[in-house]
């Protein structure tokens, strides 16, 4: 059985045990522990259930490289599905459940899908459910949604907070074994600026546990010692806990830094995303054991045997009492003499070598007592929940089983695949190592940056070096070229340290256990464990053609699971190598992509989430607005009021009141939003000419022209007022959205077009907080704050002013976009409130209400005035619009000009403006389409024209509506009928689009 | 994602402070403009897999406008230069061609 | 005549590892011109008592500052009651030169982060190497903080200036106290 030792476990602290469940069981673990080691110290061997097939999985390694081990953690706004076993740390009251099965972990209906595999073969999916069609919708696709997706999504909000740290270093080391820490020595020696991540709780890597000496002293005491140096170093920063997740462009690297999975009741986010700009950076992140092909190979029980003896130094657990170890290497020899000397039994060493003579692991193992089998292999594991032992065959056979030995765990080596994932994750090359059976990196063509060299430098294990003095002086040497390059020096007395070196016999590819192996043992030996692919699978690939391993991926989803493939890819496209009789290199890699493992979704948002999810931009009268009922609209990021609602009233009826009260008495808008550039210099109006279709440089100071910009397209966009301030000063206002684009546009032109006119322009939008004063009533309210003469006779129609009203310095425009008698008025922000208050209380008596945006839409509707993304979409040109008024004749150039010359933009066949009147005086559906007459050559109904805006008028007590229609200004008076969703078809008439006061009376007076 | 120099206040960022304006040097076509010169302006744009003589402008910092010439499939940097010139310098044609020894401005042959 | 008041009515923060506090109201002229011209220079100094900063510095004095926003623009900061003093000494000086100087002193929000984490606080938001040998006390760096434009400058060790738009000084606010909330101190700067 998995159980604790008595003695070992160098990670735990025993004096503090900690309780936690599992699927609701009551279990103990140790401080130190994580949930995977205390799940075997509790007998724990099966964790869950495979995504295809149900069958029984349990733990197989130490690492991030877990296929099998995924839980859900914690509950409601803290839970999280597809955790690792082997990278959750363990804490007091931690609450495990495992996934992908029903009712239960122990007796699960899916697997009978088991008992079905045969028939659930690579690309089943596809081949079954293309037919008959209708069968997908209700019988396929329901019960493939029930069993299908991996884990829970969590339901509740997540409870926890995130965040980013943008940081910068020369040097990036990531992997914090010793390799990573020699070359962070040896780096942060040189000056450097270092950054060191590491992805687990400890630093050291494998060497504590494999065991070695430095310097003539135990590896353990070097790499405390190294650490105690670099801990002292101000310019190195070490960061446990913390992944190398993703290399990106030009040095960009993320990390991902998890604070407080481990302590989840202590202030404080719980992940950290680091995103690190490195001059250099160096991977040390070591390499993962391969698993072995034989036939039961994901029977719970079967381990790596890395992993094994990592549970047995680190945590003090044996995962069994009698392990067979089954490997095609030395370093694997460790494991079996690491439990035997733990006190386990070790029945027998199934080597599938035949060694000419004992290497120095081979003859320890051999004088402890272990049975070492040369040539020999796995014919198949016996055992279905757990290990109950093993066949064994001859390796070089088809499975003939020679004797079958007992045992309750399986220990297995095929070799070792150094991490080459963040060396690639940018574009570094691998190349093939066929003595250790491994892709490493082809450091001749590393990724680049942006000076064209290569900016990532793998070391140690990583780089496929992979003996511990070879390690230390490869991480040294890296170290030493890149803080070369980037022009550090290392100290010159620094060496890499020595390490004792072992004897080692050469491994041997083994990429199918035994060599021979039948079909029926093949449709049981297991490639990717979490989307049970098998070796059978991938040999049916090849067989139907996938011969691309991208494609053969695909088709048989190896490595597409939560672990990317980290223990299959390596024997999965060596089995497809065999099947098509190809080189390995010649089939390739596919493609490795970050993160390099999963990361929370919580440290990506960071703080973006709830209050910063973005920003919202906020008018200096907003929490006025907020405390009187205002409904919000979002216009770009700004929010303004679509209407202030009173007590009892619908948003409808509130609409409907601020029309009719505007337009009778006195409105308020709060118009701060709209855009506001101050253009300045001698060649200003020479550039407003060019901006805006209209004649600006006639324009008198004093007064106020309403202007018309289009791009160089020719299509309208944006409009707005602009009034001269003086003879070299304008004042232009563009739409809300307009006002960063707009300046941004006139920036542009005049830096990279017209960069020797003398034309300076200032966005002083926020500066301002601006008033509509809108309505009969306007003018008597300012003259009861008094200050001005704002009399016709002083300040007519589309004329500005500066004074002094009621005690705020203001400038205000006699401009109208409501056909009312209409002031608008700046006051500074920091006024705004102020300002604003007076307003209502000098409008007391005169009936004044705020009115919000959709009330703005009717004013400007019923007077026929086009709005900017309303009757413009980014293919109208003003000529489109009626607007041919604002179109100077006497211009020679203006943006757009050239591109309403064109054939298209000439065409009298484009739809044009014009007023749009039901018969039944009801609201025409918003975009609805006007039928025309016949089909066109895809059989849809031709269409003439379509609405562009549509209101209730309560002024004229009907619906009127905007429109684009066919050669609509020459049919006026003509009947058109616009089908809307709603089932019924809208009669309209065409009229002019001014419904309100078409002389201009009101705002005139 | 890339970090770029300004060469107008001479800052190095990350791309997130910069934003990309496609082909620099483009020459406007104005109202007198034949047909297909004016085509060619509004829409033609090249399109390398290699060197690209390209605009940005840094708006969440100084807010100006250069230019930069760049590999667009190694994503190399061979240099930043001034908005308000109509060719690219020496120094930035010399530094592209020590990588690129063919390397000819397609616009000016 | 009302006093002018700012976006959050000078919201403080210092629950956390840094004191976010919002400034104000300040005096802010937008300078426009060839700021290589001399008589520039000596209008800055005649005016504000500073001088023109290099690129990528702001010079200040406790009252006012002068920041270079871009090789043709300044920001000149002073106490909010002088602003219109400032800009009109300022004008009567330009008049015959292409320069301009524009109040825009409502259009933005000044915040102060403060404490020994402020390094660490603003590096959370702000895609800019704040290493203390990297960002020394003058420097100004206008870059992006969180998702909205801004700038700041090195007061001194452990005090930054940061301003943004008014329209968004809630959301900075908002995320400059989510980046001091406690426990989150980084550890990644060497002690000031």
């Amino acid at each position: 059985m998995s159980t604790r030792l008595a003695t070992g476990g160098r990670l735990l602290n025993k004096s503090k045990p900690l309780n936690f469940t599992f699927n609701g069981k009551q279990m103990r673990g140790y401080e130190g522990d994580t949930l995977a080691s205390a799940l075997l110290a509790n007998d724990q061997v099966l964790v869950g259930r495979s995504f295809k097939y149900h069958r029984p999985r349990g733990i197989v390694t130490s690492g991030p490289e877990e296929p099998n081990g995924l839980v859900g953690l914690g509950q409601e706004g803290r839970f999280e599905p597809n955790a690792r076993v082997t990278t959750t740390e363990l804490y007091e009251g931690l609450e495990a459940e495992s996934q992908n099965h029903w009712p239960s972990l122990e007796f699960d209906v899916g697997a009978l899908n088991k008992h079905l595999s045969r028939f659930l073969p690579a690309g089943f999916y596809y081949k079954m459910f293309m037919h008959p069609r209708p069968l997908w919708k209700h019988l396929y696709e329901p019960i493939i949604r029930h069993s299908a997706g991996l884990g829970k999504a969590p339901k509740a909000a997540d409870a926890d907070i995130y965040e980013h740290f943008h940081a910068f270093c020369d040097v990036l080391v990531i992997g914090g074994g010793v390799a990573g820490l020699q070359a962070a020595l040896a780096a942060g020696l040189s000056g450097a600026r270092v950054i060191v991540m590491e992805q687990s709780a400890h630093w050291g890597g494998r060497a504590p546990v494999d065991g070695g000496t430095v310097d003539d002293a135990p590896v353990e005491d070097w790499v405390a010692q190294t650490l105690d140096r670099l801990r002292g170093m101000e310019n190195v920063d070490l960061r446990d806990r913390t992944m190398g997740a993703g290399v990106y462009d030009h040095g960009y690297v993320l990390g991902y830094e998890r604070l407080r999975d481990h302590t989840p009741e202590d202030a404080g986010p719980r992940h950290r995303l680091w995103r690190v700009r490195a001059g250099h950076v160096i991977t040390a992140t070591g390499a993962i054991e391969r698993p072995l092909s034989f036939a039961g190979n994901d029977v719970p029980g079967v381990m790596l045997a890395s992993a094994m003896r990592d549970y047995v130094a680190n945590y003090g657990v044996s995962p069994g009492d009698r392990t067979v170890l089954v490997t095609n290497n030395d370093n694997a020899y460790l494991t079996a003499i690491a439990l035997k000397q733990a006190g386990l039994d070790v029945p027998a060493v199934l080597d599938a070598r035949v060694l000419p003579q004992d290497s120095e692991l081979v003859a320890k193992a051999k004088a402890l007592g272990i049975r070492v089998v040369m040539g020999h292999a796995v014919s198949s594991v016996q055992g279905g929940k757990r290990v109950t032992g093993v066949a064994v065959c001859s390796q070089g056979g088809e499975g003939a089983v020679l004797e079958v030995i007992a045992c309750d765990a399986i220990a297995m080596s095929g070799g070792w695949s150094p991490v080459v994932h963040l060396w690639s994750h940018c574009g570094g090359k691998l190349t093939w190592d066929g003595a250790k059976a491994c892709f490493r990196p082809d450091q001749d063509h590393p990724p680049t940056g942006a000076d064209g060299h290569g900016f990532v430098t793998p070391a140690g294990a990583a780089a496929g070096v992979f003996a511990l003095d070879d390690v230390l002086h490869d991480a040294h040497a890296a170290a030493d070229g890149v803080a070369t390059s980037l022009g550090f020096k290392l100290p010159r007395d620094l060496t890499a340290p020595t390490a004792a070196r072992r004897e080692e016999a050469p491994m041997m590819p083994v990429w199918q256990m035994p060599q021979g192996a039948s079909v029926k043992l093949r449709e049981k030996t297991f490639l990717d464990y979490q989307n049970d692919v098998k070796v059978s699978d991938v040999r049916l690939a090849a067989q139907e053609g996938f011969v691309s391993v991208e494609h053969a991926k695909r088709y048989t989803t190896l490595g597409m699971a939560t672990d990317q493939g980290k223990l299959s890819n390596i024997n999965g496209l060596a089995t497809l190598a065999g099947a098509l009789d190809a080189e390995i290199p010649s089939v390739g890699t596919t493609t490795f992509r970050p993160p390099y493992h999963p990361i929370s979704m919580g440290a990506i948002a960071g703080a973006a989430r709830g209050d910063t999810f973005q920003p919202i931009r906020r008018t200096p009268l907003h929490d006025w607005h907020a405390a009187n009922g205002a409904v919000w609209e979002p216009v770009g990021q700004w929010r303004r009021p679509y209407a202030y609602v009173q007590s009892g009233e619908s948003t409808h009826d509130a609409v409907m009141r601020e029309v009719t009260n505007t337009r009778q008495n006195l409105g308020l808008l709060d118009a701060s939003t709209l855009g506001k550039l101050i253009v300045r210099g001698p060649d200003a109006a020479r550039f407003l000419d060019m901006m805006y279709t209209n004649m600006m440089s006639t324009l008198k100071p004093g007064k106020c022209r309403y202007g018309l910009m289009c791009n160089e397209n020719g299509f309208l966009i944006d409009d707005g007022v602009v009034a001269r301030l003086d003879e070299q000063t304008f004042l232009c206002h563009t739409t809300t959205g307009g006002a960063d684009s707009i300046h941004a546009h006139m920036e542009e032109w005049l830096q990279t077009e017209w960069w020797d006119w003398k034309v300076h322009v200032v966005n002083a939008t926020e500066h301002y907080a601006q008033v509509a004063v809108v309505g009969p009533n306007a003018r008597k309210c300012l003259e009861k704050l008094g200050g001005m003469d704002l009399s016709r006779e002083a300040l007519g129609f589309m004329e500005w002013t500066e004074g002094e009203l009621g005690g705020f310095k203001v400038r205000v425009f006699r401009i109208s976009f409501s056909g009312e008698l209409s002031y608008e008025i700046a006051v500074e922000a920091g006024q705004g409130q102020a300002f604003w208050d007076a307003l209502l209380i000098a409008g007391h008596d005169l009936g004044v209400m705020p009115y919000g945006t959709e009330c703005l839409h009717i004013l400007r509707a019923e007077k026929g005035f086009i709005m900017i993304g309303d009757e413009t979409d980014g293919t109208v040109i003003p000529q489109d619009l009626g607007l041919n008024w604002a179109i100077s004749k006497k211009k020679d150039d203006y943006l757009g000009k050239r591109a309403q010359q064109r054939s298209h933009m000439q065409d009298p066949s484009r739809w044009k403006l014009v007023g749009l009147e039901t018969t039944d005086g009801s609201t025409l559906p918003d975009g609805a389409y006007a039928l025309g007459e016949g089909e066109n050559e895809n059989g849809q109904k031709v269409m003439q024209g379509r609405v562009t805006s549509t209101y209730h008028s309560p002024t004229l007590d009907r619906g009127i509506a905007m429109g684009l229609v066919l050669h609509g200004p020459d049919r006026m008076g003509e009947l058109l009928s616009f089908p809307g969703t709603d089932g019924k078809t809208y009669e309209a008439r065409i009229v002019d689009p001014v419904f309100y006061d078409p002389k201009g009376e009101k705002q005139n007076v | 994602m890339l970090i770029l120099t300004c060469p107008c206040c001479h800052v190095t960022a990350e791309e997130t402070e910069f934003h990309g304006g496609g082909e620099a040097h483009l020459k406007r076509v104005g109202p007198d403009g034949a047909e297909g010169d004016f085509e060619s302006y509004l829409f033609m744009r090249q399109n390398p897999k290699g060197v690209h003589l390209e605009r940005w402008r840094h708006v969440y910092g100084c807010g100006k406008w250069f230019h930069m010439a760049r590999d667009t499939a190694t994503l190399e940097v061979f240099g930043s230069y001034a908005a308000q010139t109509l060719a690219p310098p020496d120094h930035i044609v010399d530094a592209i061609r020590k990588r690129h020894p063919d390397w000819q401005w397609p616009a000016a042959s | 005549m009302s006093e002018a008041v700012t976006a959050l009515k000078n919201a403080r923060y210092d629950a956390g590892i840094a004191t976010i506090s919002e400034i104000g109201p300040l005096g802010m002229i937008t300078i426009r011109g060839d700021l290589e011209a001399a008589f520039l220079r000596k209008v800055i100094n005649k005016t504000v008592g500073l001088e023109r900063p290099e690129s990528g510095m702001c010079n200040s004095d406790g009252t006012s500052a002068v920041a270079w926003m871009s090789p043709d623009e300044l920001l000149l900061i002073c106490p909010h009651a002088q602003v219109a003093e400032v800009l009109s000494r300022l004008l009567a000086a330009f008049e015959d030169t292409h320069t301009l100087a524009v109040d825009v002193s409502g259009a933005r929000a000044a915040f102060r982060i403060e404490g020994t984490h402020a390094r660490e606080v603003l590096a959370k938001l702000a895609p800019v190497d704040l290493a203390p040998a990297k960002f020394t006390p003058g420097m100004f760096r206008r870059t992006r903080v969180g998702q909205v434009p801004a700038a700041f400058w090195l007061l001194e060790d452990g005090a930054f200036q940061v301003v943004c738009f008014r329209s968004v000084a809630q959301y900075m606010f908002d995320q400059l106290k989510v980046a001091a909330q406690p426990g989150s101190a980084v550890g990644h700067f060497s002690a000031p």
